[in-house]
């Protein structure tokens, strides 16, 4: 087994990570990819959210298939007619969109190491979007993702304290299993009321950024509650082409353009013993 | 065939059959080397503990989602102080998210700890009624990270339900992460085999959420854990300057209403996005009791209200 190449075909690796659920990792790991191909590269995401894979439905992909190769390698979906979005995620392999994925963590993590070697890549950079919490998922992900590129992680909060709080508890994780960590990206920042216009902060404000400024790490930037963006996600669609013009596509613009900004290519990860 | 577990790889041969831990089927099992060493097959040493611990408690709400941050945690600790309002009624929260504690946030209580005895722990209490228990009243520092596998995390919750001294419950309301895996699994096994346990589902009108809301529902039949009914939350945004009302998560899939429609089960509340929630939430303070003419305050009492009458009609039972 151990001679099986991780993420054969994959440029870099950039890891959505965030302790809390809900605060919009699979969103932002879909508006950056959309935003990267835009910018002219080869975009894969990995969804290792097991038990919630929501990838799919983001991307309007739900009912499609993984094909397998002759020798066994799983070909991603293609999101786009031109090949350059593509994604692999337990979704694909389910029966119904009611069926559930009782496993426990060896079960999983059997799971993630095939999703990580037998997916037959061809991206520039692949995005990892991960499931909640600092468990089973994401020891598996950093035991097995050695030995591939990884640029980093983004953290992804919501400005509330109690998000923040399991963010603080991903970034210990991020340094005790030295994953270099990219930045902390502030999602669901304020809400534009549609009727007196008045900015609520629905979900406080600026925590992110204070606790990117403790803890020394990049802010990349704040995205507010957008219904539009909701609403794509809920449909499948591409917001990024829908509202192209609109200011959120442009923080994500620029978000993404941080990520990949550095010019030094990270050097392979150094093999780490299994913990 | 009846000692195979339901979560076992396919072709386990029983926890009790002779080839126990020898088939093949066992090979990379995590429960092999137990099984081979003939002590599965021996009955759990603690379940009598917990049993007779479960048995003091009259009534077990287990808040669940598949999906994270749709507010389990917020409606786990509002509902247990609507429940608390009743100065008899004695409550307490579990919070069983090992890796995610945010009850001690959400009630204030971030920085206490917890007093071991010979007879186990003692939970923190947040008034005379209402006590709450967290794996973050065990750890240092709110920066620890608990990076642990499945079985660590099963074993504490046993720890939880088998050694924290709640006295006279009437109602247990605890807390869970997102998923359908082992924190599920373990609190469920021990909770069946016990008295009046039943779970409320709480989701986003997102199809985003509900599309894991509903495998959490498949979970629930799958290891018949009764479903009191589905809660959506943040259904409505009414904006506190001009008081209209807006919808900030737009569903494309009709909503909480149509998953109740489809699944059977019942949408018992629908709790609006309050931003005054979600700061009584930051600074653990008691929203209903600061705002109790809200309309979020009417809606948590109403649930309160309604797994009150769910528990009078369906239990307690006695195994």
């Amino acid at each position: 087994m151990s001679t099986e190449t991780v993420l054969n075909g994959v440029g870099e690796t950039i890891v959505v990570l965030s302790g809390k659920g809900g605060v919009g990792k699979s969103t932002t790991t879909v508006q950056l990819a959309f935003t990267l191909r835009a910018l002219g590269y080869k975009v894969g995401i990995l969804d290792v959210d097991l038990c919630g894979p929501s990838i799919p439905r983001m991307l309007g992909v739900e009912d499609q298939d993984v094909l397998t190769t002759p020798n066994g390698k799983w070909i991603p979906v293609m999101v786009d007619s031109e090949k350059k979005l593509s994604v692999v995620s337990i979704a694909f392999f389910l029966n119904s969109k009611k069926d559930a994925v009782i496993w426990r963590g060896p079960k999983k993590n059997a799971m993630i190491k095939q999703l990580l070697t037998t997916v037959a890549w061809d991206v520039d950079y692949l995005l990892i979007d991960t499931p909640p919490g600092t468990s089973d998922e994401h020891l598996s992900v950093m035991e097995n993702i050695r030995g591939a590129r990884v640029r980093g992680a983004v953290l992804v909060t919501t400005p509330q304290l109690l998000s923040v709080d399991d963010v603080t508890r991903e970034l210990t994780f991020c340094q005790k299993t030295q994953l270099n960590v990219l930045g902390v990206l502030e999602n669901m920042a304020g809400y534009v009321c549609p009727h007196c216009s008045e900015c609520s902060n629905i979900l406080a404000w600026g925590g992110g950024e204070s606790f990117a400024a403790k803890s020394s790490l990049p802010f990349l930037g704040r995205v507010p509650i957008e219904p539009n963006l909701c609403q794509c996600a809920e449909t499948g669609q591409n917001f990024m082409e829908k509202f192209a013009s609109s200011p959120i596509a442009d923080i994500y613009k620029s978000i993404a353009t941080k990520l990949i900004a550095t010019s030094s290519v990270p050097e392979a990860m150094e093999p780490q013993e299994g913990r | 065939m009846s000692s195979v577990p339901e979560n076992a790889p396919e072709h386990c041969p029983g926890t009790d059959s002779s080839n126990a831990g020898q088939a093949s089927a066992c090979a990379g099992c995590p429960n092999q080397q137990i099984c081979a060493s003939g002590a599965a097959a021996a009955p759990d040493p603690d379940l009598a503990a917990i049993l007779a611990r479960l048995a003091t408690i009259k009534h077990k709400l287990v808040v669940l989602s598949g999906k994270g941050g749709v507010g389990k945690t917020t409606v786990s600790a509002m509902l247990a102080r609507a429940l608390a309002a009743q100065p008899l009624t004695q409550v307490g929260v579990l919070d069983v998210d090992v890796c995610g504690p945010s009850q001690p946030r959400v009630t204030g209580t971030v920085g206490n700890a917890v007093h071991t005895s010979a007879s186990g722990w003692s939970p923190v209490y947040i008034e005379d009624n209402l006590a709450v228990m967290s794996i973050g009243f065990l750890l240092e520092s709110l920066e620890d990270a608990v990076m642990w596998r499945g079985p660590n995390k099963n074993g504490l919750i046993k720890r939880f339900l088998k050694d924290v001294e709640w006295e006279g419950l009437d109602y247990l309301v605890i807390d869970t992460p997102p998923g359908t895996s082992d924190e599920h699994l373990t609190l469920a096994h021990y909770l069946l085999q016990g008295n009046a346990a039943a779970a409320v589902v709480v989701t986003t009108p997102q199809e985003v959420s509900l599309l894991d809301v509903r495998k959490e529902i498949t979970f629930c039949e799958r290891v018949k854990l009764p479903m009191a009914g589905i809660v959506e939350n943040m259904t409505m945004f009414v904006c506190p300057k001009c008081k209209g009302e807006s919808v900030v998560f737009p569903s494309a899939t009709g909503g909480a209403a149509s998953l109740a429609a489809e699944s059977g089960v019942p949408l018992i509340a629908r709790l609006p996005l309050d931003p005054l929630v979600a700061r009584a939430c930051d600074e653990g303070t008691n929203f209903l009791l600061d705002h109790p003419d809200s309309p979020a305050a009417r809606a948590y009492l109403d649930l309160a209200q309604k797994i009150k009458e769910y528990f009078s009609t369906n239990g307690p039972f006695v195994s």
